[in-house]
């Protein structure tokens, strides 16, 4: 990174979050979250089950819709900066007996820039088939995902966002459930895109890798706990604060929030 | 049969994004559609059976049902299938009074309204024909067209939407295009049995390939193939509905394809999992025997005594009298085996020894494989070993006999020492 005076531009920021407060059937479940990601990060967001993570993700992403604030990506809205942006959906997600090939949903990826009504052609599947050998399933290519193992599958999700070619990257939960190869290839993946300059945000759920694999954590409980890097964040108390007591004053005051209305 | 077709690609899509009985509700909800239109158009004085005006209301109705289950789902917490129930029997019923209203308005008329619910291919005139043919084309071509964005909109709707695809667009066009199917062979199949008509086709087709396109394909043809038949049947013997016999006959596709469809039918499963168990059975056999022998001969040159009596080998495993039996008559008539005596001697030939010191090795390459790089106890490797070492090609056996080299020394042919006691069976 240079060290220029714009760097705080939004511009040069991948995501900026203000006020943004998201509610499922009157419920909030991610309140007036504020976070800015420096660059070149790789962030981990962890936080209990049920903290909001994914839905935080996913509201990022205009998936679903926002009660308030706004999402900047590198300053602009999702709608306009969706070109920059990678996403990697939770695995269990989609129903993996669908008749497609690996080589099928890795070239979902190149579907945006294809535009409506063009097929997938020759690029695109050479593409798709450079992003499936970076994550070592370039033999797997033409098996059915069904026959794939979860950590393949979990793969194939990951080479379908490499695809992309994006700056930032929404990534809901990657390592759930992945044997320890599948574990060491992603880790080195986002290494990899970490030294050519992007941004990866990761929802995390085993706190002991976080100080190793990641270099700024986002803690939330519906609201944001802590955000900032690892070495500076990742603290006993802030792990107290998101984590201990469920039944926080938090929660409380949102059902009462729901049975007013 | 172009009805057909297109009814089999429609509901391909259907299948997929997990909305089979979404056609079931429309169909069903297209039935007040056809009775309301018919009661108004004769109320004005009109032709009650006008096919466009029959149409219109059976598509308005139709969109409503899907509609109504759109908002329940979304608006409250009861889920899809309920939802789906409550609106198909609500329009159905409702569809039911109307056409009991209908038949009793003094146009008289009405008598060919039932032909909607069962479905009568003869009654189809010229411009029928013409109708279908236009609807087909037009399907046809909206789903090559769109056949990547749908695609995507399937399998995974919220990547799709993240990639700014408008993803309820598409998913109100896909349900467009099966509602036009359904509304266009309402009068040709019925609409209690169109629903068949839909997805059988496509179910039978899941059963043939793994591919998409192929499966959509396939489905179309077999779509197509039912109603061609299915019409044509009827057509010979007087008084039989073509909408019963056309799913009959679809039916008839998918059984055959859920018996013996190449990728995941019954029989092909059936016979792989036979197969798979034959040969794990006469690798046990083997491994068995050669290792009887392994304890038997202490000589060191080799194993020269190769007979082995019966029981010694019952011991070995866990299996039946007959299992056993069977495996080693199996083993006889590959000449791997010859029983010496009545007491129950056996002895492997040449071609035996040598295939059971081939089975061994493998096992034994990759119980040591196990030990070495995948940090599994000792003492469970003899049961993952069983279960991988009958799928290991010679690819992989050579890549692990170089992997091994720097761990144990083991010679190109000979068989290496088990990584672990062997209990002798008695």
């Amino acid at each position: 990174m240079n060290a220029e005076p714009n760097l705080r531009d939004l511009k040069q920021t991948p995501l900026v979050v203000r006020d943004l407060t998201v509610a499922y059937h009157r419920k909030p479940v991610v309140w007036d979250v504020g976070l800015s990601i420096p660059e070149g990060k790789l962030v981990s967001v962890v936080g209990p089950n049920g903290a909001g993570k994914s839905t935080l993700l996913k509201a990022c992403l205009d998936l679903i819709p926002r009660s308030s604030g706004e999402v900047l990506i590198y300053g602009e809205p999702y709608a306009k900066a969706r070109k920059r942006v990678g996403y990697v959906p939770q695995r269990e997600s989609v129903d993996w007996d669908f008749p497609v090939s690996a080589l099928d949903v890795v070239a979902m990826g190149t579907y945006g820039q294809l535009g409506w009504f063009r097929r997938v052609n020759k690029r695109s599947k050479a593409l798709a088939m450079q992003a499936l050998d970076r994550v070592g399933l370039a033999d797997y290519a033409h098996r059915q995902i069904s026959q794939l193992s979860g950590g393949q599958q979990q793969r194939t999700f990951l080479a379908r966002a490499l695809v992309q070619d994006a700056d930032i990257y929404f990534m809901d939960e990657p390592f759930a459930a992945v044997d320890a190869a599948t574990e060491r290839a992603i880790v080195e993946l986002l290494k990899e895109l970490q030294s050519r300059g992007k941004t990866c945000l990761v929802v995390h759920h085993d706190l002991a890798t976080v100080p190793q694999y990641f270099d700024w954590t986002v803690f939330l409980n519906m609201r944001v706990v802590a955000s900032g890097p690892t070495a500076e964040v990742f603290t006993p108390e802030n792990l107290h604060k998101t984590y201990g007591g469920k039944l926080s004053l938090l929660t409380e005051a949102a059902e009462k929030i729901a049975k007013a209305r | 049969m172009l009805l057909g077709c297109a009814c089999g690609l429609m509901g391909g899509f259907l299948l997929l994004r997990k909305r089979s009985l979404m056609g079931d509700t429309l169909s069903h909800a297209t039935l007040p559609g056809v009775c309301l239109a018919f009661i108004i158009a004769v109320m004005l004085g009109g032709v009650g059976k006008s096919l466009p005006i029959l149409m219109l209301g059976a598509t308005i109705t139709g969109v409503l049902g899907c509609a109504a289950v759109l908002y329940i789902r979304n608006h409250s917490r009861i889920k899809d299938d309920a939802a789906m129930g409550i609106v198909l029997s609500v329009f159905f019923g409702a569809g039911v009074a109307l056409l009991t209203m209908a038949t009793k308005m003094p146009a008289g008329a009405a008598a060919g309204l039932e032909s909607f619910i069962y479905g009568k291919t003869a009654s189809m005139v010229l411009t029928d024909f013409w109708l279908l043919t236009v609807v087909t084309v037009c399907v046809l071509g909206l789903s090559t067209l769109l056949f990547k964005e749908f695609r995507l909109l399937c399998f995974d709707e919220a990547y799709a939407a993240a990639q700014g695809w408008p993803v309820r667009r598409l998913d109100v066009l896909l349900l467009g295009l099966v509602t036009a199917v359904t509304v266009a062979g309402l009068q040709a199949v019925g609409l209690i049995l169109i629903i068949a008509f839909l997805i059988t086709p496509a179910a039978a087709a899941r059963f043939w390939t793994d591919q998409l396109d192929r499966m959509l394909l396939l489905s179309a043809l077999i779509g197509g193939l039912s109603g061609w038949l299915g019409a044509s049947v009827s057509a010979l013997i007087p008084n039989m509905p073509a909408g019963a016999l056309i799913v009959l006959v679809a039916a008839g596709c998918f059984l055959l394809s859920m018996l013996f469809g190449l990728e995941r039918g019954v029989v092909i499963r059936g016979y792989r999992q036979l197969e798979l168990k034959r040969s794990v059975g006469r690798q046990h056999l083997l491994r068995a025997l050669y290792e009887i022998l392994e304890a038997n001969a202490v000589s060191a040159e080799g194993i020269q005594i190769r007979a082995v009596p019966f029981r010694q080998v019952r011991g070995r495993r866990t299996w039946s009298d007959a299992q056993l039996r069977r495996y080693l008559k199996s083993a006889y008539n590959e000449g791997l085996i010859e029983v010496i005596d009545r007491e129950g001697q056996i002895s492997l030939t040449s071609a035996g020894l040598e295939a059971a010191a081939q089975v061994t090795r493998n096992h034994r390459l990759w119980e040591m494989y196990l030990i070495e790089y995948a940090d599994v106890a000792t003492s469970r490797v003899d049961r993952d070993a069983d279960a991988v070492e009958h799928v290991l090609g010679e690819k992989m056996v050579a890549i692990l006999e170089s992997k091994l080299q720097s761990y144990r020394p083991v010679e190109s042919s000979a068989v290496p020492v088990s990584p672990h006691p062997i209990h002798p069976g008695d």
